[in-house]
């Protein structure tokens, strides 16, 4: 019986480690939000539509939903050069916001779960700082 | 005829006029583009954020990202001995300027977005610096803002002298319109007023003011971008970003408030509105205001006789539109808008450089030399 119980203690004691790390998607998109509307809504919007040949949309982008690591390494390091975007193309220099992984992550986690958008990924700050240049 | 039938014809025209008329006056025109083009100077710079001329064939250029370009007949190197350079949103590496002494003492300054003190975010500071061959050495921080923030906005910033002894240089609401501009013993929504060594001139309009921050020479801007120095009168024209439809051309004048956040012409880019106040007692009104904004950049006046009929005009990047524009200014007022190089890409910068020409910093671009035809 008391083995039990120190079972079911250490398993609760390695979901709550678990939890703690992986900061809850919630709370993710909603830092995220905030991150959004400091470094990206002036370029890429509100509505997350950008503008059409100058600044790319977010919003049911498929570069932005099949790419996710090139994403996040758009966002860490900056991009340019030439891009196409649901059939559009863009030649513009986003330049890296100097975000700190997990800011990077919770502003990916928002963007991917925003506009419409769906994604079955959960972007962590571990996946971010993994993302070499 | 049937009266009723013209209403809505009415309505219509009233409404067409109504959305003609937003632009705030002079309408901006768009001439002749084959007029005048381009040659790239310095090439493969992402955000070329400051320049200064050594001499026609020698200039200084700051890359936002935090390098710093010595540039000979085109070629560029990169000068050591910068302090580490807090890049986050719109701050970085930004304006550059020669000492009015520069080719007897070497001394250089430039603001950047630093963090010294340890603690999490950044401000903007000024520092100086000796600029030997491609390095700086005696590196000395004359004013840093506080508190640091981790907000990406509004950082500033322009760097310019009168023949007084004095350097002036903005710094922008660091994010918190409703706590800094109009609170003179906070940093962030001013211009800031030095002698040339960092002290503070004992002229200063705020000095006697309890509390108040002695480098202060005006208060109430939101983020100033472009800062020149007339030519004629000697008076320092600034731009800024408002928000929406708020972007703004000043002349500084001393201990004077420029209202923001009070009053605006700008809108939030949300759409909600700021304040319905568009002027205030105490508080002055801009030399000019754009709307739509354009995200004016740096500014210069063009002074030489290069350009056919452009001496005394004011130009400005328009970072938003991608074009040059020229301002035409009489008896105190625009009485002329256009658009110069329309479609040149993400103009940041702009100088007038010792041989009368205009130099243009282009995001991605570099450093562009304007051409008459």
């Amino acid at each position: 019986m008391k083995l039990l119980f120190a079972w079911i203690f250490v398993v609760a004691l390695l979901q709550g480690v678990a939890l703690y790390q992986d900061k809850p998607l919630e709370k993710s998109i909603a830092d995220g939000e905030e991150i959004y509307q400091d470094f990206c809504l002036q370029c890429h919007l509100d509505s997350g539509d950008g503008v059409s040949g100058v600044f790319p949309p977010l919003a049911k982008s498929d570069y932005l939903l099949n790419n996710i690591d090139l994403s996040i390494k758009g966002i860490k390091y900056g991009l340019s050069g030439p891009i196409v975007v649901n059939g559009e193309k863009y030649d513009g220099l986003m330049q890296n916001q100097g975000l700190e992984n997990q800011e990077i992550a919770d502003v990916m986690n928002y963007i991917l779960n925003n506009w419409g958008n769906q994604s079955d990924e959960i972007i962590t700050s571990d996946r971010v700082a993994a993302v070499k240049e | 005829m049937n009266k009723n039938i013209l209403i809505p014809i009415y309505l219509t025209v009233f409404y067409l006029t109504s959305c003609i008329s937003q632009e705030n006056p002079p309408e901006v025109k768009t001439p002749d583009q084959t007029k005048y083009t381009t040659v790239t100077v310095v090439e493969g710079i992402e955000i070329p954020w400051g320049m200064d001329f050594i001499s026609e064939n020698e200039l200084l250029v700051t890359e936002k990202k935090g390098k710093f370009y010595r540039v000979l007949n085109g070629e560029k190197t990169e000068v050591s001995g910068l302090p580490e350079i807090y890049q986050r949103g719109q701050g970085g590496l930004l304006d550059i300027a020669l000492h009015p002494d520069f080719s007897k003492n070497k001394i250089i300054y430039f603001t950047a977005g630093v963090n010294v003190e340890g603690d999490e975010g950044g401000n903007t500071a000024l520092y100086s610096a000796e600029l030997n061959d491609y390095s700086l050495s005696n590196v000395k921080l004359l004013y840093k803002a506080t508190p640091n923030t981790k907000k990406g906005q509004h950082w500033g910033s322009r760097i310019v002298f009168d023949d007084q002894g004095h350097l002036f240089f903005g710094i922008g609401d660091r994010g918190n319109r409703d706590v800094n501009p109009q609170d003179l013993k906070r940093d962030g929504g001013k211009i800031y007023r030095l002698n040339l060594d960092g002290s503070i001139p004992e002229d200063n309009p705020f000095v006697n003011e309890d509390g108040a921050i002695k480098a202060v020479y005006s208060y109430g801007h939101r983020n100033p971008q472009g800062m020149t120095v007339h030519p004629e009168t000697g008076e320092i024209w600034e731009n800024e970003h408002g928000p929406k439809g708020g972007d703004e051309i000043n002349i500084i004048q001393k201990g004077k408030n420029y209202g923001w956040p009070v009053i605006t012409y700008g809108i939030n880019y949300s759409g909600t509105s700021i304040t319905d106040k568009t002027a205030m007692p105490g508080m002055e009104q801009p030399f000019y205001y754009w709307v739509p904004s354009i995200a004016p950049s740096g500014m210069a006046f063009s002074s030489s006789k290069v350009y056919k009929g452009w001496k005394g005009d004011l130009f400005v990047g328009s970072l938003k539109f991608k074009y040059l524009e020229r301002l035409v200014v009489k008896r105190g007022k625009v009485v002329k808008r256009e658009k110069v190089l329309n479609d040149i890409g993400r103009v940041r910068n702009v100088k007038e450089g010792p041989d009368g020409h205009l130099y243009l910093g282009v995001e991605g671009k570099g450093i562009l030399k304007v051409i008459e035809n």
